[in-house]
C-alpha cells in the first residue's frame, strides 16, 4: 500500500484540480445535450414514424439511450494526450518527472486517470439527470435515457465503465509517449481523436453500422470505450456475451498496458530533455 | 489602400505565418479532414441501414451535407478573429491597439487570422459534392449550380454574422463565451441535414432566431428542382439566402452598439 501511495496522491491532486473548472463543466452540460438532442432527432427521423424497424438491430428507444449515455461519458474518450506533458516535454520540466524514484509509466497514468474522472463526473451527473429525469417530465419521454434493462445489466454497467476508464487511460499513455518522442501532439491527437468518435460509437451506435462490419468492430479497441458498457446497459449484450464484452475490454487493457509499458522504457532510455 | 487589398495583405501575413511551420499546418488540415470525413461515415452506414429519410435519397441529403460543410468552412476560415475575440483581444486588451489605428476596428479583427486548418473541413465538403455527383449521379444544371454558390454566400453572411454576434457578447463577458458554440458549430451539425427532418419548434428556433433554414436548406431544395415538403412557396426558396444577409446586417449593428459601450480590460 505504501509503495502506491504516490500514484493516488497524483491521482487525487488531478482530480481535485479538474474539478475546479464548474463553468466549463456546465458548458460541456448544455454542449452535449444539444448536440444529444440534434443526433437523436436524426435518428428519430431514419426510424421513421413510431420508431419500429424491424430491420434495425436495436430499437429507437436503445439507440436513444445509447447516445444519451455516450454523451455523458464522453469525456472518457481518450482525445489527446495529457496536455499537462505536453507541456513539460515542451518546456524541459519532463527532467523532474525522470529523477522522482517512481515508475514513469504509473505515475503519469494515476495523473491521466484522475484528470478524465474527474472531468467526467459532473458532465455525467448533470446530463443523466437531464436526460432521465427531466426530459420525461418537459414530455418529451421518447428522447429519454431509459433505465438499465435488468439486475444484471445494472450490475455489470459501473464493472464495464470502470474497465472504460483504466482502457482510456492506456490509449492516453500511448499518445503521451508518441509526444514525447516527436514533441508534438496535433497529428496523433486528431487521429486518436477520429478514431476514438467513429469506432466507440459516439458519432452513430455502432450496432447501426453495416452487419458485415459487426464483428470487427466489437473486437476492435476503442468499442471498449463506449459501444459494450452501452450494449450491456440496455441489454444488448446479455448472459454469456457481456461476459465477452468484459473479455474484450480486459484484452485490450492488458494488450495496450503492455504495449505502453514496453515503449516507455525505450522512449525513457534515448529521451533528450528540450529547452535551458 | 482601400479595404479589400488592405484585408487581402491581413491574409497574406496570416498564411505566410501558418506556412513557417508547413508540418503542423498540414497535420491540422489532415487532422480537420480526418474528423469530418469520420462523421460523414455515420450518415453513410445509417443510409446504407435505413435506406430513405423522410423521402429524402442519400445522393440529396449529400448535396445538403456538401453544401453546410463549405459554408462553414469558409466562414471558420475569415471569421478566427471574431470566434476567438473574447480571449485574443477583450481579455487580453489588444482591442485597444485596434482602436488607435484608423481604418475599421471589424476589418482588422478579421484579418487578424486566416486559418488554413478548416481546408480540411471544405475539402470533406468538395468531396462529398464530387461522390454525390460522380457515385450516386446527381445531375448539375447552371442552375443548381448558381443556387448552391448563392446558398453558400448566404450563408456565409450568415455564420459571420452569427460569430460578429458572439465576438460582440465577449464585450460585456470579457471573456470567450465557449456556449455560443452551440450556435455556430450546432447550427452547421443541423444544417447537414434537411430542415424538415427535425421537430416542429427546433425548426422555428432555426428559422426565425437563427435564419439556417434560409441558407442550408431552402436554396438546396430549390438546387435538388424540389418543392419545399414542409410547404414553402417555390419562389420564395431561391430569394431565403438574403436573410443571410440581413441577419449580418443585424450583426454588424449590434456589434458597433458594442464598441461604443466598449471598456477597457486595461492594465
Amino acid at each position: 500500500m505504501q509503495a502506491l501511495r504516490p500514484y493516488l496522491a497524483t491521482f487525487a491532486a488531478r482530480f481535485q484540480l479538474m474539478l475546479q473548472y464548474r463553468a466549463a463543466a456546465l458548458a460541456g452540460f448544455v454542449t452535449q445535450s444539444w448536440f444529444g438532442g440534434l443526433l437523436i432527432m436524426v435518428l428519430t427521423a431514419f426510424y421513421g414514424a413510431g420508431g419500429a424497424r424491424a430491420d434495425a438491430p436495436i430499437s429507437l428507444a436503445q439507440s436513444v439511450s445509447y447516445v444519451w449515455l455516450s454523451q455523458a461519458t464522453l469525456a472518457l474518450l481518450p482525445w489527446g494526450g495529457d496536455p499537462s506533458i505536453t507541456a513539460a516535454v515542451r518546456s524541459g520540466a519532463i527532467s523532474y518527472d525522470r529523477l522522482r524514484p517512481l515508475d514513469a509509466y504509473w505515475w503519469w497514468y494515476a495523473g491521466a486517470a484522475g484528470a478524465m474522472v474527474s472531468r467526467v463526473l459532473p458532465r455525467a451527473a448533470l446530463i443523466c439527470a437531464f436526460s432521465a429525469l427531466i426530459l420525461p417530465l418537459l414530455g418529451f419521454g421518447d428522447w429519454s435515457l431509459r433505465p438499465p434493462a435488468g439486475l444484471l445489466a445494472a450490475a455489470l454497467y459501473p464493472v464495464s465503465m470502470i474497465l472504460v476508464i483504466v482502457l482510456a487511460s492506456a490509449i492516453i499513455m500511448l499518445i503521451n509517449l508518441g509526444t514525447v518522442v516527436t514533441l508534438d501532439n496535433k497529428g496523433l491527437t486528431s487521429l486518436a481523436g477520429a478514431a476514438s468518435m467513429l469506432f466507440s460509437g459516439n458519432i452513430l451506435p455502432l450496432p447501426l453500422f453495416p452487419d458485415w462490419m459487426q464483428t470487427f468492430l466489437f473486437l476492435q479497441p476503442f468499442a471498449g470505450l463506449l459501444d459494450i458498457p452501452c450494449r450491456i446497459y440496455f441489454g444488448d449484450l446479455t448472459g454469456a456475451a457481456a461476459f465477452a464484452g468484459l473479455g474484450v475490454q480486459a484484452f485490450w487493457i492488458l494488450a495496450l498496458v503492455g504495449l505502453g509499458r514496453l515503449l516507455t522504457g525505450g522512449v525513457m532510455a534515448r529521451l533528450q530533455v528540450q529547452g535551458g | 489602400m482601400n479595404a479589400a487589398s488592405l484585408y487581402g495583405r491581413y491574409a497574406l501575413a496570416s498564411i505566410r505565418a501558418q506556412m513557417q511551420y508547413p508540418v503542423s499546418t498540414l497535420t491540422l488540415v489532415a487532422g480537420q479532414f480526418i474528423i469530418t470525413f469520420a462523421e460523414s461515415m455515420g450518415a453513410i452506414a445509417l443510409f446504407d441501414r435505413f435506406g430513405v429519410l423522410r423521402g429524402w435519397t442519400l445522393q440529396e441529403i449529400a448535396i445538403f451535407y456538401g453544401t453546410a460543410n463549405i459554408t462553414f468552412s469558409l466562414t471558420e476560415a475569415l471569421c478566427r478573429g471574431f470566434d476567438a475575440f473574447g480571449e485574443s483581444f477583450v481579455r487580453s486588451g489588444n482591442f485597444d491597439r485596434i482602436l488607435l489605428r484608423p481604418r475599421s476596428a471589424a476589418l482588422q479583427v478579421m484579418g487578424h487570422e486566416f486559418r488554413l486548418s478548416r481546408f480540411g473541413r471544405l475539402l470533406q465538403g468538395l468531396i462529398v459534392l464530387v461522390l454525390a455527383t460522380t457515385w450516386l449521379g446527381f445531375q448539375w444544371s447552371p442552375a443548381s449550380l448558381a443556387l448552391v454558390t448563392w446558398a453558400v454566400i448566404g450563408g456565409m453572411a450568415m455564420f459571420g454574422g452569427l460569430n460578429i454576434l458572439q465576438a460582440t457578447l465577449s464585450f460585456w463577458t470579457v471573456d470567450g463565451l465557449e456556449i455560443a458554440n452551440l450556435f455556430t458549430h450546432g447550427s452547421v451539425t443541423a444544417g447537414q441535414y434537411p430542415l424538415n427532418i427535425y421537430a416542429g419548434w427546433f425548426r422555428r428556433i432555426l428559422t426565425f432566431i437563427v435564419p439556417l433554414a434560409c441558407v442550408a436548406y431552402y436554396p438546396v431544395v430549390a438546387a435538388l428542382g424540389r418543392s419545399d415538403p414542409g410547404g414553402a412557396p417555390d419562389w420564395f426558396l431561391p430569394v431565403a439566402p438574403v436573410a443571410g444577409f440581413i441577419f449580418l446586417g443585424a450583426s454588424v449593428f449590434a456589434w458597433r452598439f458594442g464598441v461604443s459601450k466598449y471598456t477597457s480590460t486595461g492594465s
